[in-house]
């Protein structure tokens, strides 16, 4: 089959590899019809995420027809699913919990020895996203095989097209992960670092959460315009002084709740910023924090800070102070998208989520390469590539 | 050397294999079941190809190395229904291995601890062979990722894999 493959920093193809196989009773190969490119995978393209290989299949959000299934999967062949891109066994302490991305049981043994030694633990398996990760072969290709097929996929009904369904593998409930973390009260005020895709799916869902008003904060004009249609108010941070216009709007309290939908690669001519990057280059590796630091400072007393934004090592100059001073609370992770899956597919189907505002280009599965270029380098007309495996690629 | 110890936390040498405990989601009599059936535990030691029962005690193991196959016959010693079983190679074994592991009750809704103690030792004389690395490699490790899998396979049934079975065996 085809599948996009990395190889290196900026460094994607697609290449002619194996067709994957049924390995487990609970697997099942799906044939992919959509697939889309992550903010978190920039990362990788970027070259933050250690323990990647060349060759490895990226793409973590994808949706098809089930092809093939093992004797313990549930799904039938012909059935249209959405994949988690979190790997989740269902069964295990985390899981009865509904803390899937906690799963104990998706990584396989020995991919959980760094894990342990970075952060204490090892990881859950998640698609297409390096080998602390389970080394599981990702959705940008024209196949791919899912474990626990039977708890995993969900099976969406006739009539909803691939475009209005396909974020449930990640960035809806990733995005409604990041304001439920809010835990938004009656006339909150909810701040959001980064309109690219996570961030708007957290405007829009903050206010479904009930939150009074939205602030979005990003340097792109298309983007922030997004987060406007949704009812936003925006602030671009290239033009204002982030801080002060956040105590302003805010009645000089602050935002009660700051969502931090940057991750590790912050943009702006910001000195932490720049030392930050210094030290990486350097393999002093730091992540880049701007984005972090600044809503920490900015969260009024007793807020709360959600992260859903991706961070993967150590962070200088950390707020520290102003985190336990002012009695903030975190909350983070890699999304429990399998508990918020069968709500959030209700919700589109009642037309109450707006699910395609955001795709701005669709492209053959051949021309992914080209997708990560845009995405990455023209993020102001860029909010999501859509990849079809089926798609003829331009000429 | 025997310094009284001023807390609870496993003791760890330098050249024995400290125990590694493991939460499994199931209740103590299933795992020390399934445990005490060593033809289930082949898939989840690492390097060990098969295991043979030959009676209530005896079991005949393969295990594969860097340059071939070593089997043996291993006699379980200890035997506490639901909470303990300890197993030695037999006599004249070209491997010295032995194992001992312990199930205990986990927290309230937790299941079960199960505390594992495996080694492996060389014949005399071969130390410095492949033989011996294969079988002194960060054995903590090892254990560590022995009980993983059999937690995985336990719980959910199976053991997690992201790539098809390489035909080589892990070194
Ligand atoms: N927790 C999860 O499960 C999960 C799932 C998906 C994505 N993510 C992470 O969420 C983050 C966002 O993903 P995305 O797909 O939206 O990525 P993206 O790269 O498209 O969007 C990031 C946005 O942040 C903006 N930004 C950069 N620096 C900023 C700053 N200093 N202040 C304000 N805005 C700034 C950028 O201009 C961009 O629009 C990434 O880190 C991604 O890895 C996490
Ligand atoms: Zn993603
Ligand atoms: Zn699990």
């Amino acid at each position: 089959m085809r599948a996009l493959t990395w190889h290196g920093k900026h460094d994607v193809r697609v290449d002619t590899v194996p067709d994957p196989e049924i390995l487990n009773p609970r697997d099942a190969i799906i044939r992919i019809t959509s697939t889309a490119i992550c903010g978190s995978d920039l990362h990788l393209y970027d070259g933050y995420i250690p323990t990647m290989k060349p060759g490895d299949i990226l793409g973590h959000e994808f949706m098809g027809e089930v092809v093939e299934t093992g004797p313990r999967s549930t799904l039938k062949e012909g059935q249209r699913v959405v994949v988690p891109f979190v790997i989740a066994c269902g069964q295990c302490f985390f899981c009865e919990k509904h803390q899937f991305s906690a799963c104990a049981n998706s990584n396989p043994a020995d991919n959980q020895d760094l894990g342990r030694e970075l952060y204490g633990h090892g990881m859950t398996a998640l698609f297409g996203y390096s080998h602390l990760t389970g080394g599981y072969p990702g959705g940008q290709a024209e196949y791919v095989r899912v474990p626990y097929s039977d708890t995993g996929p969900i099976v969406i009904p006739d009539g909803l097209e691939d475009e209005k369904v396909l974020f449930l593998s990640d960035i809806l409930p990733t995005g409604w992960m990041a304001a439920d973390n809010c835990d938004i009260e009656q006339g909150d005020t909810v701040a959001v670092w980064g309109c690219g895709p996570v961030g708007l799916f957290a405007v829009q869902s903050a206010f479904k959460l009930g939150a009074h008003k939205v602030i979005a904060i990003d340097h792109f004009p298309n983007r922030l315009e997004l987060a406007a249609r949704f009812g936003a108010e925006t602030l671009n941070f290239e033009e204002s002084n982030t801080y002060e216009a956040l105590m302003e709007m805010t009645g000089g309290m602050g935002p009660d709740a700051c969502i931090d939908a940057v991750g590790l690669e912050s943009h702006g001519m910001f000195l932490d910023n720049a030392m930050d990057q210094i030290k990486a280059s350097t393999f002093l590796g730091t992540d880049r924090g701007h984005a972090l630091r600044q809503l920490i400072t900015a969260c009024r007393k007793g807020g709360k800070v959600s992260l859903p934004g991706v961070y993967g090592g150590f962070l200088d100059k950390f707020p520290i102070g102003a985190l336990m001073e002012k009695g903030l609370q975190v909350k983070s992770g890699q999304t429990h998208v399998q508990h918020y899956q069968d709500d959030l597919l209700r919700m589109i189907g009642e037309g109450e989520l707006d699910t395609t505002f955001l795709i701005s280009h669709r492209m053959a599965l051949e021309d992914g390469p080209e997708g990560y270029v845009k995405f990455k380098n023209d993020q102001n007309e860029c909010t999501k590539v859509v990849l079809k495996p089926g798609q003829i690629p331009a000429a | 050397m025997s310094d009284p110890r001023t807390d609870d936390a496993p003791a760890t040498s330098e050249t024995g294999v400290s125990g590694h405990t493991e939460t499994i989601n199931r209740p103590r009599e299933a795992v020390y079941a399934f445990f005490r059936n060593f033809s289930n535990l082949a898939p989840v030691l690492h390097n060990v190809q098969a295991i043979e029962v030959k009676d209530e005690t005896t079991s005949h193991w393969k295990v594969s190395g860097p340059d071939g196959t070593y089997e043996w016959d291993s006699k379980i010693v200890e035997d506490e229904e639901n909470c303990r079983i300890a197993w030695v190679s037999t006599e004249g074994s070209d491997v010295k291995h032995e194992g001992v592991v312990t199930f205990r009750d986990a927290p309230p809704g937790r299941g079960t601890w199960i505390t594992a103690d495996i080694r492996y030792e060389p014949p005399y004389g071969m130390v410095g062979k492949a033989v011996a690395k294969l079988f002194q490699k960060e054995p903590s490790i090892q254990v560590r990722r022995d009980l993983k899998r059999l937690k995985a396979l336990l719980e959910a049934g199976e053991i997690p894999t992201s790539s098809p079975p390489n035909p080589e065996p892990a070194s």
